[in-house]
This record gives structure tokens, C-alpha cells and sequence, in this order.
């Protein structure tokens, strides 16, 4: 295990070290004190654990790696991930996972508004619950929400899912209820399953989505928009 | 028998052809009309403006004789590798989607026979425009379609685009006629859709947030590449500080003739000012923060000849950029397509219904067919030489000014024709020394 310590290295040493790093290398961030765009970039299967909370966009545009976070988040961790995975003790500020095109993202606490904002084909955990306009114009990828959703949840959402055990607030436009079947039920058990998420009763939660009214535009519509 | 006097027929100025014609077609559709292209309307701009030349007080250059830089540098405050350009004459944003793969090429072509850049749009890069790009800037926008970080790697230079002087505060759209399976499969989305891109970034807001942006996306690339930042032209005293401060290496404001590949008409011609009245804000801003020609600025929107970049890089840009004018150089509303143009209910030289992918000249089209009719390495060579037309041009205005650098233009070395473009370009009014609000 490679130390990266914030109090002797800087921003652009340690993002370096892990761009540049050898696959299946492993390391450990500390003292990150809030910094921004840190463990970002990454191209390859390393493992980071960064012990204390992070500030913007941690672990932005990655591909393949595991970062780990033990502390809080701010806004837009894991933004535009393409694949590998993301798990932050703590809680996670507005626009987690935003525009992420694969891997998954598991929070252990709260996320604020706009989670899973553009979400393009990620999947995002959040064990207790998400604020307003999550899974904005959500185009692919799987949103599950352990507690309650705030207001307009999944507007103008395309393709992705949904999965609430708590209480919404309110549906966004042209976001609707749908009938959880076996197919989904699967799909969100194998979610959690590749997430090390076990502590859950599948029936508590129900699948939200898009109605595709709006898919066209179309003049009736046009209260809606 | 005395002839009875007869009033002659009198049009109206308020409800006039195009007007009344709008208001049967809005009642017929319901919808608002959705076009191409940038503002139609007649609007102050670098016509308006005269270069003075050299007399007894400044001497010129010989025109054949004496050489006049055409390079520039762009994105050197902060890059390590900034774009090198031989000519400042950039090629603006436009999307695959919008525009056919061929058009994209032919694009790259064009501006790599003469080194200066191209850019892509929303929906990402396509191996075409890579390829045939030696000088690539990657757009970073609000929809985020095909962003993918191999791609920004691959990037000479990032554009964050926050606005777009077509509809200042819009976002992007893309009718469902234009989403077939390769774009829709570009941008994560369901073919046949209309795609409505959203107008704010999903993971920022404000210039402190654009601030960390920009940090992220450096240290993704190495510091290597400059971070370009793309404004609308509303408030360009004020975005263009902003967005020097945040920490841009070049600064792109675009002025309200910058086409679009759709919005709607209202937007396009009532939101944002016209290009001539973004440059001297914008030059003030950098100036005020010291950074005038250390951030460089790029203006567009309806740059059409070597008179134009003479003027806007008199008034104080580093470098233009050209977008609707390109894909002209291409074919794009060409009179020999006037049978197509007709069927369309249209004429060449107004057709605008980009979005609905029908194009008879081929560029703003998915149709495979029509798409064919674009020769890119043809049309490449087209927008080659009509960027060197538009570069000797140039050059030939600023040796009449005495100048060996298209940078070394100046204010003074310009006139204005009418009290307007006086005041929105800070130089006198012909025959005077008089500059409104000074």
C-alpha cells in the first residue's frame, strides 16, 4: 500500500501518482481536508481509500478504479464515471454521479439535490435519502434510494430506473409509478448484490420511470413543460 | 370625365409579409417555429465600421513585399501545449448530429490544410473529426452526450460552453428525425426522440463552482491543454471577467448572428446582443484584470469576410471563429440545389430548417443519401481557400493600416458610419472625433 499524505504532497503530486500508477495498485489517501478534484481521471483498476471527506468532483471522468471515501462528499463526486466503483461512507453533496455512464456509486448516508442528475448508464445506491430533482433527465442507469426522495424525482427522465423504499415527495414530469416485475426486482437485486448492499427487503421498494409523454413534443403537452 | 384619384395599396410596417405569414402559420400549428442558423434581422454590425488607412501620419505597407503575421497563440496562460495557429480564423462548435459525418470531415480537412482549429458539439467526438483534425478542441456542454474522458484526452484544447450567442440561456435541441441509431446510440438516448439538451451544466452553477470545473478538468488532462470557456454574447463585460477569473485560457464570446443548428425563431432573434457590441466590453473586462492578450478572446457570430476579422481583431480579439460561413464555404444553401431548395417551400440562400434533417446540400443532414452529395475531401479544400481568401484579405487591410501583424490592429484604425456602431464599437463617427457615451 502507497501513502499519499495531503500535509507533504500537492493536488497535482497526488493525482499524478494515481494516473501514472502501476494496475492493482493500492493507496491511501490522507489529510485530503475538503480538496477538490481529487483521484480524478484514473484509467486503470487501482484501488484508493481516502480517509476524510473530499470536496468537488472526487473521482470525476474515472474508468476501472475503486475509490473508497471515509468521510463526507461535495458536489459532483463520481461525475461522468465511466465504469468501476465509488463508496463513500458518509454523505454526498448535490449532483452525485451527474452524467456518470457506467460503474456504480454507493453512498452510506444522505445525498443532496440533483443525485443522479443526466445519469447516463451509472448506478447509484444511497442508503438513506436523496433532495430534489434526483435522477433529472436521467437518461440510463439505476437510481436506489434506501430512504425518502424529495420533490419532482425523475423529471423529464428517459430511460433510467428508479427504485424508492421510502416516501416520495413528488414526481417530476413525465416521471410515473411502474408496476415492479420480476425483471426489475432482478435488476435491482443485482445492483445491490454487486455492491455488497444485503441488508434490504426487496418488496419495501417500488420502481419509478418515465411515462414517455414527452418523448415528442407535442402542443397538448405543452402545460407540462 | 374627370379620373377618379385611387390610393395606392399600403402594406403595413408593424404587420408586414413575414409577419402575418407567422402569425397564420402559429395558428395553423400550434407551435413556435424552430429554425437554423443565427439572427436574420438587420442588426449594427462590422459593415457599420471603416478602416481609415494609411496617409501622411501612418505609412502603409507594401502589399506583396511586406510580410503580416497571421499566427497566434491561444491558451498559453495555463497549458502547457496551447493551439498553434497559423491563421486566427477558428472553426466554431457544431455537433455530429446536427451535421453529417461527411461534413464534419470535411471540416477537419479544411481547417487542417491551412492549421488552424476545428471543434466539436454536443454528442462527442467522431472518429472522422479526430481524424482529419490536427488541431481538435473538445467541447465540454451541458448535456454532457458523449463525453467520455479517452475522447477529452485525446482533445488539443477543452471548450466549456455556458452559452451560445444564437439563444443566450437555451439549451441545445435535435429533432427526432436526426436521431438515428448512430447518434442516438452517441448520446444514451432513444432513437427517434426529441432531444432537448438542457441549458445549465448538471454539476455546477456560478463562477466560483466554474472555478473547481476548470481545476478537474485540468488535472484530468496534465495541465496540458488549454481550457477554452464559451459565452454568449448578453453581458460580456461581465461573463468574459468571470470567466478570466475562473481561470480560462481563452475566452469565446458569440454574438447573436452565431447560428445554432435549431431553436426556436423568438429566441434566435430576441435574446443576446449583436456581435460588434460584445468586442469592446469584452477587451475592457481583460484589460481591467491586466490579462488582455494573456487570456486571448475569440469572437464570433457572423463573421463573414477578411473585413470582419480585420475589425474584430482591431477592436481588441486575438482570433475569430466561423461557423454558419463554413458550412456556405461547404454548399450549404448553394443555388444549384434551388429545385430541392423549392420543394422544400424555400429558396437557396434562406433555407433554415436545419433540424429537419433534409438538407438538400448534404450537411445538416443523417439522411444517407443526402449526406452523400458532400465530397469532404472537396468541400474541404472549398473551406481551405476560403480561409485563406478571408486570411490575404485581412492581411491586405492591416498593411494599408501599416500594421505586420493582424494583432496590431487597432481601434484607431477604424471609423464608424453610424452613431450606433459608433457607440457599441467605441470608435468616432466618420469625419469626427466624437465616440458616444465617452
Amino acid at each position: 500500500m502507497h501513502i499519499l499524505d495531503f500535509n507533504k504532497l500537492s493536488l497535482r503530486d497526488i493525482n499524478k501518482t494515481l494516473q501514472e500508477s502501476d494496475k492493482n495498485s493500492f493507496f491511501s489517501v490522507r489529510n485530503p481536508k475538503g480538496s477538490h478534484a481529487l483521484a480524478v481521471g484514473i484509467n486503470k483498476k487501482i484501488t484508493v481509500k481516502i480517509v476524510g471527506s473530499v470536496g468537488y468532483y472526487c473521482a470525476g471522468m474515472n474508468k476501472f478504479s475503486d475509490i473508497k471515501v471515509e468521510g463526507s462528499a461535495g458536489p459532483g463526486l463520481g461525475e461522468n464515471m465511466m465504469s468501476g466503483n465509488i463508496y463513500v461512507t458518509g454523505d454526498v453533496s448535490q449532483y452525485a454521479g451527474a452524467s456518470g455512464h457506467g460503474g456504480s456509486i454507493l453512498v452510506g448516508g444522505n445525498a443532496s439535490s440533483r443525485c443522479g442528475i443526466s445519469m447516463k448508464g451509472v448506478d447509484i445506491i444511497v442508503k438513506g435519502n436523496v433532495g430534489h430533482m434526483s435522477a433529472f433527465m436521467a437518461q440510463k442507469g439505476n437510481l436506489v434510494i434506501f430512504g425518502d426522495a424529495g420533490h419532482a424525482l425523475g423529471d423529464s427522465i428517459y430511460e433510467a430506473n428508479i427504485y424508492v423504499a421510502g416516501e416520495v415527495a413528488s414526481l417530476g414530469a413525465d416521471c410515473i409509478e411502474k408496476k415492479m416485475t420480476k425483471k426489475h426486482l432482478s435488476n435491482l437485486e443485482n445492483i445491490l448484490s454487486n455492491a455488497n448492499v444485503s441488508d434490504y427487503n426487496p418488496d419495501t421498494f417500488r420502481r419509478f420511470g418515465s411515462a414517455r409523454s414527452l418523448y415528442n413534443f407535442n402542443v397538448d403537452n405543452a402545460k407540462i413543460y | 370625365m374627370k379620373k377618379k384619384s385611387i390610393t395606392e395599396p399600403r402594406t403595413s410596417h408593424t404587420f408586414d409579409a413575414y409577419t402575418n405569414s407567422e402569425i397564420r402559420r402559429a395558428a395553423e400549428t400550434g407551435i413556435y417555429d424552430i429554425r437554423g442558423g443565427g439572427s436574420k434581422r438587420s442588426l449594427p454590425n462590422f459593415d457599420d465600421l471603416l478602416f481609415l488607412g494609411a496617409s501622411i501620419s501612418r505609412y502603409p505597407l507594401e502589399g506583396y513585399r511586406e510580410s503580416c503575421n497571421t499566427k497566434v497563440i491561444l491558451g498559453d496562460r495555463f497549458s502547457s501545449n496551447p493551439l498553434n495557429l497559423e491563421i486566427p480564423i477558428t472553426i466554431a462548435g457544431m455537433s455530429f448530429g446536427a451535421l453529417s459525418a461527411q461534413a464534419k470531415e470535411a471540416l477537419g480537412r479544411g481547417a487542417s490544410l491551412v492549421g488552424t482549429s476545428t471543434t466539436t458539439g454536443d454528442g462527442g467526438m467522431t472518429k472522422e473529426e479526430r481524424g482529419h483534425s490536427k488541431q481538435l478542441v473538445y467541447q465540454l456542454l451541458p448535456s454532457r452526450y458523449g463525453m467520455n474522458p479517452d475522447d477529452l484526452r485525446k482533445a488539443d484544447a477543452i471548450e466549456i460552453v455556458v452559452g451560445q450567442g444564437a439563444k443566450p440561456g437555451g439549451g441545445g435541441m435535435l429533432l427526432g428525425q436526426k436521431i438515428n441509431d448512430r447518434v442516438a446510440e452517441m448520446r444514451t438516448l432513444p432513437k427517434g426522440i426529441d432531444q432537448r439538451s438542457p441549458c445549465r451544466h448538471p454539476d455546477w452553477t456560478g463562477p466560483d463552482d466554474m472555478e473547481i470545473k476548470i481545476l478537474e478538468l485540468r488535472e484530468i488532462t496534465g495541465w496540458k491543454v488549454p481550457i477554452f470557456v464559451k459565452v454568449a454574447g448578453s453581458r460580456p463585460y461581465y461573463d468574459v471577467a468571470l470567466a478570466a477569473k475562473s481561470g480560462a485560457d481563452v475566452v469565446v464570446v458569440d454574438g447573436m448572428q452565431g447560428g445554432t443548428a435549431a431553436t426556436q425563431e423568438v429566441f434566435i432573434e430576441n435574446v443576446g446582443i449583436p456581435t460588434l457590441a460584445c468586442v469592446r466590453p469584452a477587451v475592457r473586462a481583460l484589460q481591467e484584470l491586466g490579462l488582455h492578450r494573456k487570456v486571448q478572446l475569440i469572437i464570433s457570430g457572423g463573421i463573414r469576410n477578411g473585413a470582419d476579422v480585420a475589425k474584430a481583431l482591431a477592436l481588441g480579439a486575438d482570433a475569430v471563429s466561423i461557423g454558419s460561413a463554413a458550412l456556405i464555404a461547404l454548399g450549404d444553401n448553394d443555388p444549384r440545389y434551388q429545385k430541392d431548395y423549392e420543394k422544400l417551400g424555400t429558396t437557396a440562400g434562406s433555407f433554415d430548417d436545419w433540424h429537419e434533417g433534409l438538407d438538400p446540400a448534404g450537411i445538416t443532414t443523417q439522411d444517407k443519401k443526402l449526406a452523400k452529395r458532400l465530397d469532404p475531401k472537396l468541400g474541404g479544400r472549398r473551406l481551405a481557400n476560403y480561409l485563406n481568401v478571408m486570411t490575404m484579405e485581412a492581411q491586405t487591410i492591416a498593411r494599408a493600416c501599416g500594421k505586420n501583424d493582424l494583432r496590431n490592429l487597432e481601434p484607431e484604425d477604424l471609423c464608424a458610419l453610424t452613431v450606433e456602431s459608433a457607440a457599441m464599437a467605441g470608435v468616432p463617427l466618420a469625419g469626427t472625433n466624437w465616440i458616444p457615451g465617452t
